[in-house]
């Protein structure tokens, strides 16, 4: 299997605390990564620095043949212009916590703002793959609503659609159903497990212990800025080594 | 015996519980009546003392159409529309440099906001119609060079007294509008690769606007009745207009309320506008659009937060 994103040696601070303590992690096309952990122990710090939404103070992350956010020139990493770096952030779709949809944009008009701006499709193009993705995630009905009109289950399908409508290769989310009503939870996961069905490659943090025992190929357990467990899921979430593994699995499970 | 009552509610059975529809009398406020009337009163002898006051009226009619005064007003409202769209244009773009990464472009936003919002507008304007005197020359190489006194004429003087100033406000105004929009979307934004252009003018600024209308609203209100102070720098505005009527006829209260008609008029108008505007456009537009009961409503709203 060919690698997708290997993350080397990945550290961040604000000011004094130091969230992330050296961070390693290699994923494969096609493969389904889920990263669990306590509250605060680093895990949106983790993705955020994967693409280059908050700047790593060391390591660096490679992505699909280049290196975020840098060009390697005679051994040093040479920082890119911010053009450069928007595009290479845009291989990596990402699925936030808050939706983050575009209020002033309809649910299509969500869709095709990348597209239409970023990769310079003409608005009947961008339309008519925007409306094949929201058929996709369920949502081609409510194209013309705002965000403002739809529960957050159906704005986390919509931003799902957003972020797959640059055709990324590989998709970050961040706890995509920690702020939904818990009847809401599974028509996103539902959204979720077709697209792994469908060999998406995909970075999950997630706090849903049974959608990664599911779904998964691999799961992460991190504990205050670093990778204490990484396995099989079946592997990782019955049998955990770590005690400070152990004790958080047993407190979510409970 | 008759129950009163002011016996305590627990004395009320459940055979005492009146039917559903039984009568219910509202309370009566005699004190509303009472400050109503004496208002009333006040107001009536306030508008007798002018009637029979040292005032003739049928002088404020006459001037109320008097070409003077009419074209005085046209540049009144062509002085108050430059120096607005003046005022909008630096307030989003030094707004814009106060959010900026680079710290110099921050300092000299803040720099502009610090002097102009805090001189008075008169004095500002008395600057810019004196600049000649420290700028002789306006020379900039292979576009301009000419007199300054013919190219800060009152009228440029006026607008660009006026603008800056409120360009300054206005910047202050744009900065909390664009912080207002959430970082999330400027987020979302960024990872589906647009650069921070891009995402100022397709992302938040669309948004900003919505927020900053109804405060725009208020700055034409202002502006409008502001740009009365031109009349001190000898801009024909109807202000100075008036001044040089009453120098002549001596009718100095007259012309003045003639003034204050044209005014009225003015600001009436825009504020109207700005009520459609905000109403349009407002936080609460869902509730505001439910809630169409037109002029009236308007008439009688609480007034708005610094709204003067
Ligand atoms: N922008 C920031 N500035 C300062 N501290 C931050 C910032 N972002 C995160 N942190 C801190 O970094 C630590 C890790 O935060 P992070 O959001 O990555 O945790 P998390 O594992 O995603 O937790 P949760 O499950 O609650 O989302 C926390 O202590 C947090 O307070
Ligand atoms: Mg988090």
């Amino acid at each position: 299997m060919s690698l997708a994103v290997k993350a080397v040696g990945i550290r961040k601070s604000f000011g004094s605390h130091e969230v992330l303590k050296g961070l390693d992690l290699e994923v494969a096309y096609g493969e389904v990564l889920c990263i669990l952990g306590p509250s605060g122990s680093g895990k949106s710090t983790f993705l955020r620095c994967i693409n280059h939404l908050e700047t790593p103070n060391g390591g660096y992350v490679w992505v699909d043949g280049s290196i975020m956010g840098y060009a390697l020139h005679r051994g040093a990493l040479q920082e890119l212009p911010v053009k450069r770096l928007r595009a290479q952030q845009s291989q990596l779709g990402m699925v936030f916590q808050h939706f983050n949809l575009f209020a002033h944009r309809t649910v299509l008009g969500n869709v095709i703002e990348g597209p239409m701006v970023v990769r310079g499709l003409s608005r009947d193009e961008a339309e008519a793959r925007a409306m094949g993705l929201l058929e996709q995630v369920g949502m081609a009905a409510k194209a013309s609503s705002y965000p403002s009109q739809l529960s957050g289950g159906q704005k986390q399908r919509v931003a799902i659609a957003r972020a797959l409508a640059m055709e990324p290769r590989v998709m970050l989310f961040d706890e995509p159903t920690s702020a939904l009503d818990p009847e809401l939870v599974g028509e996103v996961l539902e959204v979720m497990r077709n697209l792994a069905r469908g060999g998406t490659t995909m970075i999950v943090v997630t706090h849903e212990i049974g959608f990664a025992r599911e779904v998964a190929d691999r799961v992460v357990v991190m504990i205050d800025g670093e990778i204490r467990e990484m396995g099989a899921p079946q592997q990782v979430l019955s049998d955990p080594g770590d005690p400070r593994v152990r004790s958080f699995l047993s407190r979510v499970l409970a | 015996m008759p129950h009163l009552p002011h016996s305590s509610p627990a004395a009320l059975t459940l055979t005492d519980l009146p039917g559903p529809d039984v009568t219910v009398r509202r309370l009566r406020h005699p004190g509303r009546w009472i400050s109503g009337g004496l208002v009333l009163l006040l107001l009536a002898a306030i508008g007798r003392a002018f009637a029979v006051g040292q005032i003739q009226w049928t002088v404020v009619g006459q001037f109320l159409t008097a070409g003077v005064i009419v074209t005085g007003f046209g540049w009144t409202l062509l002085i108050s529309a430059c120096a607005l769209v003046l005022g909008v244009a630096l307030g989003f773009a030094f707004g814009i440099m106060r959010l900026s990464e680079n710290p110099i472009l921050r300092f000299a936003a803040w720099l502009y906001v610090w002097i102009f919002r805090g001189t008075p507008v008169l004095l500002q304007l008395l600057i810019w119609f004196n600049i000649a005197l420290v700028f002789p020359r306006l020379y900039i190489p292979g576009l301009v060079d000419e007199r300054m006194v013919d190219v800060v004429t009152p009228f440029v003087a006026a607008v660009l007294g006026l603008g800056v100033n409120e360009g300054s406000y206005l910047t202050e105004v744009v900065r909390g509008g664009i912080g207002s929009v959430d970082r999330g979307q400027k987020e979302a934004a960024h990872t589906l690769g647009m650069t921070p252009g891009q995402t100022m003018r397709r992302i938040i600024l669309p948004q900003t606007v919505r927020l900053i209308l109804p405060v725009l609203g208020n700055s034409a209100i202002g502006m409008l009745k502001f740009s009365s102070l031109a009349a001190t720098i000898a801009m024909g505005e109807m202000l100075n207009a008036a001044q040089r009527i009453y120098f002549i006829n001596g009718a100095v209260i007259e012309l003045l309320f003639v003034c204050a008609v044209w005014y009225l008029a003015g600001t009436t108008v825009l504020s109207i506008g700005q009520y459609y505007l905000e109403r349009h456009f407002g936080r609460d537009a869902a509730t505001a659009s439910s809630d169409r009961r037109g002029f009236w409503a308007w008439v009688r709203r609480p007034a708005a937060r610094g709204e003067a």
